[in-house]
């Protein structure tokens, strides 16, 4: 018989403390009946002699300290899985809310994971072509990279994540085994819609999972939810050997979620107020992504953040950063412009591009046309910014072509529409036909061979 | 000796009953028997950070110590391994537990049952003291493994092993102390990792690590036995310069601490380094490596001792008179865990939240570098150098762990990410960077290379010059600039795009040997030198500007590493012809 504790001695926001226990370990989780029956879910954050902190991961309202009798479960929080949670909507916290039966668990397993054997992980370098030029071409995705979306607030980042999860595959790759998973970590009901009707629409909901935890639900409930989708994903990744994306939106309001329950637990807090083990703890979630040795499944991750006041140095921007393999930088210059999708081609960054390009994968042009689409792009944005300083005429015939070079750049390789799939042929062709605007001289970083066979030849 | 749990909080473990513990020991937690080291004591009450995950820990657990501090085994077996922050071989986990890192996996540092060719080398009668090597072990094909009399050990020789393979637990010498003891020496030895390993004298380091990458060998040199960091924000390419210097180093043995970074960087590490060439010994450079990897999602104590577990491993081969280089990535990371156990055990906290003694921990992580006298009665010389990468938040240098490296460190590369957007790398910011090296180092180049050193700060004092340059062509435009100015760009331009760029990712231009920095580099000062005598001759800047010479010079990085000289000297001669002839063409025009 499971020991019942009726010594709840304190609780303040998220935490409680209870008394006189006996046996509790660290991490397991406990449940909660509230004099109404109703039962809340907890685990245990520390344990000092008989003292057990514990931490909610719902409100705490309605909690009386004489009448709610507490139970410890003898285990950490778990996630039932199941191939069947494909189509399936859940809540952050892992239960059915679509309306459907009950999973039939295979397994339970613990949601912190564990971490993967570095000397296990197989490097990922298989090319995923999203369809999106400003990706493949230049900050090329991979599978069982984590690559994260940094947005801001208003900007189209929801669109732009649609569209990989709508369009992304790996050339000469068997569909079937293609499985999203998607976190709503404290969105709205209709950012959250926007994604459920676009999975809908393409019929790929089907091989989804959903975890949504709105904005309105317990914020503390959101430290689980991301690793509530990472378990599911997980498992269908490694044992199921499917091909996993996994969409988390929005790290932002995770970490805010991390930051209430830091400061309830009085701890020292690191840079504005976030935790000091924030980087750990994000660390944790990203690293789930990757490849096994030996394992046909993959997880890829998006995460998606926005920057408090676009800005790249805060503490969640810049500790994503430092674990992601790369980042996507959406602009809002560029999306007052009317490009679309905004993405900053500068600042963005694959860090495992150069393992996903080339002979093989996708064309041998490609490496050289994308350090050169770069180069000439940064000079042609320094070549616009002296204009606007000292206006047109200070400016050399070639600096001329270059500042026209960065807007056609924008106009026609970065804009592209929302169901417009390009293969990695017409982006590159396309990054073709905008180095043309160039004299061929300052093609220095491509080889005479490519230039000869892809630059496209002048109408006779 | 064993006590009890009586709190959990993370990696945090407060037990009781433990008066007989020294302070500092590892001791066995749980029925796991998870590892973990005491940090505090209060009469028997004992603070313990656990390097494994805590989960199902609860007060009544049993705490046993082991009576030893937190220690790495030495012996043959280290290189081409990887390890986890306290020597676990990941390898040999993944073959036992699989992909993921479950806790309580006990495996030895060092396999027990492979067999090494060894070679005795003290003879019977022969008197040894601590460090005198007692035998030899091929460990690969380029590491000759020397085993050595532990420290403290002294006396006489009285047996050895025949030649022969044996494992390193067999004894293989057996030496009689003056105090009559006889003491059985195997080739494997322990040692504290907090302890740095002894030596006789330390000496300044004055001869340079050739890394092969132009913006350091050239610009901001790091001597061996040096220290230098490496610090920038995400993007900038920190990770890339730290696999640069571990792959061309010209050290015997390198050591890579993979210090709460990404796991995908050390399987690339350990993917690639197998088959990438050793430009010196011909063999791979896995052959020299030993990887140290605790990736950010793995335990965050064991972080924190990743960086000493490197260390001591490479004290152990400097102590064999071999060139060493431990190269950490991040340090950054390594403070935070430190952070976090200090905020744990509700420590008074420092600037942002880090303890107070950061910064002593990096200097005397640090201090462990240096060019030394190795123990024993041969005169061996070793050398150790490090090399960490700083990660500092949103890129701001004023952050505690930067400054506080900052202090120490002699050599500063800082990396720059507006280089990086515009895709200069490695982005290495020479308005920015220092080494205090140079004048120390100044002989060898002399006696080595000489005009090197000329070379180098003329070249600087360009780059000097092309910065306060440019904020008169931001106010007025560069065609008000005089020919002189002008042709000072553009050289800065060459000495920018043409030398200081090099492509990691490009066999050709990888890898650059001193020789061929100073050649390339002189090439670029001679055609702005060449090229100032033309205008004051009367010659024309923009003629000048588009010789055909010019332009091979920006190829010039791409030529084959067996033909340089050659390409730059024919270069070089065409170059002089073509500038000749437009002054003679000017002075035919006036």
């Amino acid at each position: 018989m499971m020991k019942e504790y009726r010594t709840i001695h304190e609780v303040s926001g998220p935490l409680m403390v209870v008394e006189q226990v006996e046996g509790v370990t660290y991490d397991e989780l406990a449940e909660i009946e509230l004099p109404d029956g109703t039962l809340r879910r907890c685990k245990v954050l520390e344990v000092n002699g008989d003292k057990a902190v514990v931490q909610l991961f719902e409100s705490s309202a309605g909690i009386n300290l004489k009448g709610s009798k507490i139970r410890f479960l003898g285990h950490p929080l778990q996630l039932a899985v199941s191939g069947d949670m494909l189509g399936r909507v859940f809540s952050g916290m892992g239960q059915p809310i679509d309306g459907g039966p009950e999973i039939l668990p295979e397994a339970y397993k613990d949601i912190n994971g564990l971490p993967m054997n570095p000397a296990a992980r197989d490097y990922p370098n298989e090319f995923i072509q999203t369809g999106v030029s400003t990706i493949d071409g230049l900050n090329t995705l991979v599978r069982g990279q984590k690559l994260p979306i940094f947005s801001g607030s208003g900007l189209p980042h929801a669109q732009l994540a649609a569209q990989i999860a709508r369009q992304a595959k790996v050339l000469g790759d068997d569909a079937s085994n293609f499985a999203v998973v998607f976190a709503a970590i404290g969105i709205t009901f209709e950012e959250s819609e926007y994604f459920v009707q676009e999975f809908r629409r393409t019929g790929a909901i089907d091989r989804t999972v959903l975890f949504v935890n709105l904005a309105n639900d317990p914020a503390v409930e959101r430290i689980s939810t991301p690793r509530m989708a990472l378990t599911a994903a997980e498992y269908l990744a490694f044992e199921k050997d499917m091909h996993v994306l996994v969409i988390l939106t929005d790290i932002t309001n995770y970490a805010e979620a991390l930051r209430e329950v830091s400061a309830a637990r009085k701890e020292v807090p690191g840079r504005r107020g976030y935790p000091g083990y924030l980087y750990t703890d994000l660390a944790t979630m990203y690293e789930r992504a990757g490849r096994q040795l030996g394992k046909p499944g993959s997880i890829t991750m998006i995460p998606i953040l926005t920057m408090p006041e676009d800005d790249k140095t805060h503490p969640i921007p810049d500790l994503t950063g430092y674990i992601t393999e790369g980042q996507i930088i959406l602009s809002r210059d560029l999306y007052r412009k009317g490009v679309l999708p905004p993405v900053d081609v500068l600042p963005s960054l694959s860090r495992l591009k150069d393992k996903g390009i080339g002979v093989g994968k996708t064309r041998e042009d490609h490496a050289s046309t994308m350090n050169q689409l770069f180069a000439a792009y940064a000079s042609g944005k320094e070549a616009k910014e002296l204009m606007t300083i000292l206006g047109e005429a200070a400016l050399s015939p070639t600096d001329l072509l270059y500042a026209k070079f960065a807007d056609e750049f924008e106009k026609r390789y970065v804009t592209q529409g929302q169901e417009e799939n390009r293969s990695i042929e017409e982006t590159l062709n396309l990054g073709w036909e905008l180095l043309k605007i160039l004299p061929k001289s300052e093609l220095k970083r491509i080889k005479q061979d490519m230039i000869d066979k892809y630059l496209p030849k002048d109408e006779a | 000796m064993s006590g009890r749990i009586i709190k959990v909080s993370g990696p945090l473990v407060v037990a009781d009953g433990l008066s007989d513990a020294n302070m500092a020991d590892v001791v066995r937690v749980g029925e796991q028997r998870l590892i973990g080291e005491i940090l505090n004591m209060t009469g028997d009450r004992a603070s313990i950070q656990v390097y494994e995950e805590t989960s199902g820990l609860g007060p009544g657990a049993e705490v046993a110590t082991t009576g030893a501090p937190l220690s790495v085994e030495l012996g043959p077996g280290i290189i081409e391994n990887i390890y986890d922050g306290i020597q676990r071989p990941l390898e040999e986990i993944v073959k036992k537990i699989g992909s993921n890192l479950a806790r309580g996996v006990e495996v030895p540092a060092l396999s027990r049952e492979k067999k090494w060719a060894y070679t005795p080398v003290a003879k019977v009668g022969d008197k040894v003291v601590g460090g005198d090597v007692i035998g030899t072990v091929p460990e690969t094909e380029v590491v000759l493994h020397k085993i050595m009399t532990p420290n403290g050990v002294s006396g006489t020789v009285v047996w050895t092993i025949a030649p022969g393979d044996y494992t390193v637990d067999e004894v293989v010498a057996k030496v009689k102390t003056d105090r009559g003891v006889t003491v059985e020496l195997t080739m494997v030895q322990k040692w504290p990792v907090r302890v740095g390993r002894p030596y006789k004298r330390k000496y300044n380091p004055i001869v340079p690590l050739q890394s092969g990458q132009r913006i350091i060998d050239t610009m901001f040199p790091i001597a061996k036995g040096g220290t230098a960091a490496v610090p920038g924000p995400f993007g900038s390419g920190k990770t890339v310069v730290q696999h640069q210097l571990a792959k061309w180093s010209d050290v015997d043995i390198v050591v890579y601490v993979g210090c709460g970074e990404r796991g995908n960087e050390m399987t690339d590490v350990l993917r690639e380094f197998p088959e990438l060439v050793d430009p010196r010994t011909g063999e791979s450079l896995m052959k020299r490596t030993v990887l140290i990897a605790n990736t950010s999602d793995m335990p965050v104590a064991a972080r924190e001792a990743s960086v000493y577990t490197g260390i001591t491993i490479a004290e152990y081969f400097r102590d064999m008179g071999y060139d060493v280089a431990v190269i950490a990535d991040s340090t950054s990371r390594w403070a935070e865990a430190l952070r976090e156990m200090s905020g744990r055990l509700e420590e008074m906290p420092g600037e942002e939240g880090y303890p107070a003694y950061l910064a002593s921990r990096l200097a005397q992580f640090y201090e462990r570098a240096g060019v030394v006298q190795c123990m024993g009665t041969e005169d061996r010389q070793g050398s150790l150098t490090a090399v960490g990468a700083v990660s500092p938040p949103g890129g701001d240098l004023s952050e505690p762990v930067s400054q506080g490296t900052m202090r120490i460190v002699k050599v500063f590369w800082s990396l720059d990410a507006s280089l990086a957007y515009r895709r200069h790398f490695p982005a290495i910011n020479w308005l920015n960077s220092y080494s205090l090296y140079l004048d120390t180092m100044r002989p060898w180049f002399d006696e080595h290379f000489p005009g090197f050193m000329e070379n180098r700060n003329q070249a600087m004092s360009i780059l000097q010059e092309e910065n306060e340059l440019n904020e008169i062509v931001q106010l007025v435009g560069k065609d008000s600039l005089s020919p002189n100015d002008q042709l000072t760009l553009e050289v800065a331009k060459m000495v920018r795009e043409d030398f200081l760029q090099q492509n990691a990712f490009m066999d050709v231009d990888s890898y650059s040997s001193h020789d061929r920095q100073q050649k390339l580099l002189a090439l670029i000062l001679d055609y702005g030198k060449l090229a100032r005598d033309a205008i004051g001759k009367g010659a024309e800047l923009p003629a000048l500007m588009d010789i055909p010479a010019k332009e091979q010079i920006g190829r010039a990085k791409f030529v084959e590493a067996d033909r340089y000289a050659q390409a730059y000297a024919d270069i070089a001669a065409e170059m002089e012809r073509e500038i000749a002839a437009i002054v003679e063409k000017a002075g035919a025009d006036v």
